[in-house]
């Protein structure tokens, strides 16, 4: 069995950025671990602009943010297999994975970081009535296919869900000579972010119905029309509130999942919330030596967080294998969020085992206008930061300062919560 | 005359509100960034965007290459850019920033590789 210091599950921008920051800080037997025939994961496809501004202060195209990490690891001589696909991983951290070359094989981690990225919510978990026609896709899928491959999937289009992956193809399909007629979101807000509202949707016109659903999906050979719906607050279908939209295809875009198979099967514990492992302030799970970063942890908006995210799990990572981290029993502060906080991305932390700055990633789990967010250190306020707008569809996030946890007395519990402004 | 944006630069999306008077910007409000102001300005003026798509390549690794404009053109002219790039093909090996086609649709725009394509 081969051993090796970290190997990465995942050669998207969690696991470049991670093997990248794992090289920096001095671990050298690296292997990052591809299922796709390329390095730079679910960038690929994505070919629109906006990319890299906070890192690069550039606006760059998914594929171009790619190269720049896939150019920053082949610089490093980062160790990676392609076209390879992790069947299990154990929780002595042995990863058994298999390939056409060299077959089924085990190779021995000291440290594991999950890096798998998520996948689309499919068809089946949404309950959609109605026929099963060819045309149905899913918004990625049909990027897959316009992207990279060069098919159009369909010339009359109907999108349910407002993701940001909706809300891209629209203006995609649209530009490659399709007709877009509409974009239904069962919820009364948009799941995507606003800029992109204003130049996928308002650029070509392309009507945003907020409050409704797909009832009725007709054609058995392929999608002929589809029929929408107004719901209620309830999120059921108001009965008279029915419009139907001929149309060839119906892409879905309902939602992100960290895809965590492998990290179930190792003994990883999961937050219901964001359905990804549960971490401290170092990303480690449950499991000491496996970490996780990027959308398998929780899914993000913005790339350039990932990046970020991945980095500092490379780093503890390093530091965990290099020995470097003493852990002397140090009791796990829980962070609590409450007042419309649904969770937070790290959920405890261990202020010695901190850098000095700590970025903690949330969402809301509703629109809030006008309100802050507060930071308390057991019962004390530490910070109120003012917020215009806040929208389940743009993750928040604050930075805990290590000297003000390390020099609250007693300190039992962090709590970061919505509140009047 | 007043009018409200979104700005478009970054996934902040900062709500702009814009002030008017005839075609000259008086005052841009709810930016957080220059950048913002300068969106606001050109918005409600000469609105421009970036526009990507992908075109062919033959003997390459990849179907197909992704391709942007070197920068923003007129939001009006979005549609004959992408109708510029139909049918084009060009041949492995592509790199970012090559050029796919010169100053497409008369707008001294460059539409360039955003993308790598190696040799098959």
């Amino acid at each position: 069995m081969e051993n090796y210091d970290l190997v990465i599950i995942g050669g998207g921008p969690a696991g470049l950025a991670a093997a990248i920051s794992a090289k920096d800080n001095g671990i050298d037997n690296i292997l990052i671990i591809e299922r796709d025939k390329e390095l730079g994961g679910i960038l690929n496809q994505c070919i629109h602009n906006g990319f890299g501004l906070h890192t690069f202060k550039e606006e760059l195209t998914g594929p171009e943010y790619a190269s720049r990490y896939i150019d920053m690891a082949l610089e490093r001589k980062i160790p990676y297999k392609l076209n390879t696909m992790v069947m299990d991983i154990s929780e002595d951290k042995t990863v058994t994975a298999m390939n056409h070359e060299d077959g089924m094989f085990e190779i021995k981690a000291k440290a594991i970081i999950l890096a798998m990225g998520c996948r689309e919510r499919s068809r089946g978990a949404l309950n959609i009535p109605g026929y099963r026609p060819a045309g149905i896709y899913s918004a990625g899928t049909a990027q897959r296919l316009v992207n990279m491959e060069g098919y159009m999937p369909g010339k009359e289009v109907v999108i349910l869900g407002s993701g940001d992956i909706g809300l891209i193809m629209a203006r995609r399909m649209t530009l490659e000579g399709a007709k877009v007629k509409v974009v239904a979101e069962l919820m009364p807000y948009s799941g995507g972010l606003k800029r992109n509202i204003v130049q996928c949707l308002n650029d070509f016109d392309i009507p945003l119905k907020l409050s409704h659903t797909v009832v009725d999906i007709e054609g058995k050979e392929r999608v002929k029309a589809v029929t929408i719906a107004q719901v209620g607050p309830d999120r059921k279908p108001i009965p008279g509130t029915e419009e139907r939209y001929t149309c060839d295809t119906l892409l879905l875009s309902c939602g992100l999942i960290p895809e965590n198979e492998l990290s179930r099967g190792a003994g990883v514990k999961m937050s219901p919330v964001t359905s990804g492992p549960i971490v401290n302030e170092s990303l480690e799970t449950n499991i000491e030596g496996v970490f996780a970063c990027g959308n398998v942890l929780h899914v993000h908006d913005l790339v350039d967080y990932v990046s970020q995210e991945a980095a500092t799990a490379g780093k503890n990572a390093a530091a965990y294998i290099k020995g470097e981290r003493s852990n002397s029993g140090e009791k796990e502060i829980p962070i609590t969020c409450e007042g419309g906080v649904r969770y937070t991305v790290p959920s405890s932390l261990r202020p010695a085992l901190m850098d000095e700055k700590l970025t903690v990633r949330f969402r809301v789990g509703d629109v809030y206008k006008g309100k802050a967010l507060c930071l308390y250190y057991n019962d004390k306020l530490i910070l109120k930061k003012k917020r215009p707008v806040m929208a389940p569809g743009e993750m928040e996030q604050l930075d805990l300062k290590k000297e003000d946890l390390l020099n609250t007395p007693d300190l039992s519990k962090v709590t970061i919560r919505i509140e009047e402004a | 005359m007043v009018k409200e944006l979104t700005c478009i630069n970054c996934p902040l999306g900062c709500s702009l509100t814009v002030t008017l008077e005839g075609d000259k910007v008086t005052e841009v409000k709810g930016n957080t960034c220059p950048r913002g102001e300068a969106y606001a300005k050109k918005e409600v003026t000469n609105p421009t965007r970036i526009v990507t798509s992908t075109v062919r390549v033959a003997g390459g690794t990849k179907e197909m290459i992704n391709v942007k404009t070197e920068k923003d053109i007129p939001k009006g002219l979005i549609f004959d850019v992408a109708g510029a790039l139909k049918g084009v093909t060009v041949s492995a090996p592509v790199a970012i920033g090559d050029i796919i086609l010169k100053d497409v649709c008369g707008t001294g725009v460059n539409i360039i590789a955003a993308g790598n394509v190696p040799l098959r």
